[in-house]
């Protein structure tokens, strides 16, 4: 993986002393909070619902082991000893001081990592495909691209106070596992025609309140124009974008608003001018970048497991996935066992994953953004060993991508924004499907939660979707149907009016028993919706 | 205020306002006037840019301009940035000058999007400004500042 | 009544108007009338407190309960964490937040 090398490290910890300046001046009373507020936000630091929340970068969703064991050093020394991997492939720390801050960001640095730009409305954290590098159906590795798109992204001068926030995901696999059309900037590595490998642009996706799926506004961009047709695309939405209202400043208004068609041509004229002006690093650069990511030494195997014990069989069936390299699978870690927290980890148990991924997988984990964790390239001859040693911690759940691996936000236990909790309900309806042993019946099924409208539990992508709302001081939630945020993207559909906390368990309960009665063989609950259509749903939940 | 008022009044800052600047020419104290007075009118030599503004449209006009202000009412509006790069990148090497909600923690990337000079509504600590326009030793993107001072990037002096 | 929260600006702790100065436990809170938005001004300006701001409540047998769950859930922490809860605020039960 990628290594810091004396620039780099030297930018993250000027960027700590300059935090550790900019919070004293807070303190002092120089900075009024309106003031400093930007400037801690671009440094991760929020005020939530209870303290400081601070979130760290997980470039692209990619650490080591000594990362690893940092973070969960921190849980222990500075937070309350565990810590909240997010949909963004971020952690969050929920307890935080103030007075803290800066010499957390400077324990991160000694790791090189940081919390810049996890939040305020600038280029984020740089998201990627969680598989990267070890998937068998990539194109190529997608996270030389993402890491050149970070260095450019960080710090810079134009772009530091855009109208809003802006997710750029890489991916570079047909098979979509970034949820790349619902991003900012969504960018597809492929070849052309001509054998020449480039990057397809998709600009002004996302979810929030406004949910839009983003168009290609470019299909082929040579590698050595890549940074150069991102800053005309944020270019014109930083010239361009609305900035009289919050919710109408995301890029999918303006690209909406102006077309697709009319955007691009923007785009297009600001990247002929931009090519004039030489802002495109060396091709070198990314050629030095390259070797990172180059495969580990993989050697040849046993190609299948012993499946004599039923539950590690069951485990091995539905936690790992298949690798480029026939005597490897890359293995997920869930972070949702039944009844539990999705996401949360405490410091033992990520001092742990980093131990078994020093062990077993080269020393490199990845932070999916269903807020599990990866160790991308187990030997198949360790498995039975790794998944001891998970069962032991409470750490293998065999549920990937099962109603139990339900993506929440921190909903309103911890959410200063949140108007409804979402953990209890992803609590409950985990408990719930355990117990009546329809998990592994309903195969693959994205349930996922958003406490309010802004969607950070990707409620809109979900198979079923739940939205939390404020119901005269009280908490409902919304139903819906038929999201997907894969290659197959299609944003949910609300079934109807709400439900209460228990009415929408019994409501998730009811559209799988549908699906369940009418699924045709092989489908998805995905494909049975498709197929079938909101209203045997809709009946099904409405028509007593 | 109708907009023929707007065209002869000087909506600028004097040169007692700019707290640094980066230049070596006198401080230019011409009569400011908006971006479509600069259009219309063939002898003005100052512009105000506000952010709804196109700055693109002051291109033509470049070689008789000797001030462009450009106005942040709130820091939190970015435009300005934009306008400052564009103007820079067409060529423009007079006074660029930032004015309005101007605070100490976007000194840096203000400099390094073409200002060279500075009118912030409340002068700043002179100490936390001169740290800041330091701002971190090397940068990655190549901005205004590789035009003006040759500045090379983080990927440039690796590939030296 | 009308109480008074916000964080500290240090430590970012949920506090309390108490009338002299800012509490860790919503029981503690006082009603402070029409006098809140001048109290939060020469608060924050003291820097005592972080964004602080008004909200409504009420008395009750086991002491202040704001009116908003939201508040609540701030009175006594995550409800799904009950045991990170705030220690002054827990003679209530977790069914008063919901």
């Amino acid at each position: 993986m990628y290594q810091y090398d004396q620039y780099d490290q030297a930018m993250v910890d000027a960027r700590v002393e300059e935090f550790r300046d900019q919070a004293q001046r807070r303190l002092d009373g120089k900075l009024t909070e309106d003031q400093f507020k930007p400037l801690r936000l671009m440094n991760g630091l929020y005020l939530q619902l209870h303290a400081y929340m601070l979130r760290v970068a997980i470039p692209y969703g990619t650490l080591n082991s000594r990362q690893m064991i940092a973070l969960g050093d921190i849980a222990d020394k500075y937070d309350r000893g565990y810590g909240h991997f997010t949909t963004r492939q971020n952690l969050q720390y929920n307890w935080i001081k103030l007075e803290d801050a800066a010499d957390i960001l400077a324990d991160l640095s000694k790791v090189e990592m940081h919390a810049i730009q996890t939040s305020g409305n600038c280029i984020r954290n740089i998201s990627s495909d969680h598989f990267a590098g070890a998937a068998h159906d990539e194109l190529i590795d997608p996270r030389p691209y993402a890491e050149l798109l970070r260095q450019w992204s960080s710090f810079h001068p134009e772009f530091t106070y855009l109208p809003r926030k802006f997710k750029i995901a890489v991916i570079a696999a047909e098979t979509d596992r970034a949820a790349m059309r619902l991003h900012d900037i969504g960018i597809q590595i492929v070849k052309n025609d001509a054998g020449e490998v480039g990057a397809s642009f998709y600009v002004g996706g996302g979810m929030g309140r406004t949910p839009m799926i983003a168009p290609q506004i470019r299909e082929f961009v040579p590698l050595d124009q890549l940074v150069t047709y991102a800053e005309a695309c944020l270019r014109v939405y930083n010239r361009y974008g609305r900035r009289d209202n919050k919710y109408k400043a995301r890029i999918k208004i303006l690209v909406h608003e102006m077309g697709a068609e009319e955007y691009t041509r923007q785009v297009e004229e600001e990247f002929a001018h931009l090519l004039e002006q030489g802002v495109e690093p060396p091709l070198a650069e990314l050629e030095r970048i390259k070797p990172f990511f180059a495969d580990p030494a993989f050697e040849d195997g046993p190609k299948s497991i012993d499946r004599s014990d039923p539950d590690f069989a069951l485990w091995v069936d539905r936690n790992t996935v298949r690798h480029k390299h026939d005597s490897y699978v890359s293995a997920v870690i869930s972070l949702k066992p039944v009844g539990g927290i999705p996401g949360d980890a405490t410091g033992d148990q990520m001092r742990l994953m980093a131990k078994l991924a020093k062990q077993y997988s080269f020393d490199e984990l990845r932070v999916m953004h269903t807020q599990n964790i990866v160790l991308p390239h187990v030997r198949i001859a360790d498995l039975h060993a790794l998944w001891t040693e998970l069962e032991a911690a409470d750490l293998g759940a065999p549920n990937l991508d099962t109603i139990e691996d339900i993506i929440a936000c921190p909903g309103l236990d911890y959410c200063a924004l949140a108007n409804a909790r979402s953990i209890p309900l992803a609590q409950r309806i985990s408990e719930k499907f355990a117990k009546n042993g329809r998990t592994e019946e309903l195969g693959q099924l994205k349930l996922k939660i958003s406490g309010c409208i802004n969607a950070c539990g990707h409620h809109h992508a979900g198979h079923i979707g739940i939205l939390g709302v404020d119901k005269k001081g009280t908490e409902n939630y919304q139903l819906s149907l038929g999201g997907s945020e894969a290659e197959d993207v299609s944003l949910a559909k609300i079934t109807g009016p709400g439900f209460d906390e228990d009415g929408v368990i019994k409501a998730v309960e009811t559209v799988t028993d549908v699906y369940l009665e009418t699924r045709e063989d092989g489908e998805r609950f995905l494909d049975t919706y498709r197929r079938i259509g909101m209203t045997p749903f809709k009946e099904a939940l409405y028509d007593k | 205020m109708t907009n023929e008022n707007l065209h002869s009044q000087d909506l600028g800052t004097s040169p007692d306002d700019v707290q640094f600047r980066f230049r070596d020419d006198e401080v230019a104290d011409h009569g400011t006037v908006t971006v479509d007075a600069c259009c219309d009118q063939t002898n003005a030599t100052a512009v105000r840019i506000e952010p709804g503004d196109d700055a693109r449209v002051l291109l033509p006009f470049l070689d008789r301009l000797a001030l462009v202000e450009v106005n942040f009412p709130s820091f939190g509006d970015g435009r300005g940035y934009s306008a400052a790069r564009i103007l820079r990148e067409a060529g423009y090497e007079g006074e660029l000058r930032a004015v309005g909600d101007v605070l100490i923690d976007q000194l840096s990337h203000m400099r390094r999007c073409g200002f060279d000079a500075f009118a912030p509504d409340k002068p700043l600590d002179e100490d936390d400004a001169r740290r800041a326009f330091e701002g971190f030793g090397n940068v990655y993107q190549s901005a205004a500042d590789a035009r003006e001072s040759g500045r090379r990037t983080i990927a440039e002096l690796r590939h030296e | 009544m009308n109480i008074l929260t916000g964080n500290d600006l240090k430590t970012g702790e949920v506090v309390w108007w108490d009338g002299q100065n800012w509490s860790l436990s919503v029981h503690d809170a006082v009603d402070v009338g029409g006098m809140g938005e001048q109290i939060l001004a020469a608060e924050e300006a003291a820097r005592r407190v972080n964004v602080p701001y008004a909200l409504v409540a009420s008395r009750t047998e086991e002491g202040v309960r704001p009116a908003h769950i939201k508040d609540r859930v701030r009175a006594l922490g995550p409800t799904v964490r009950r045991d990170l809860a705030v220690p002054t605020a827990s003679k209530t039960g977790w069914d008063w937040v919901i």
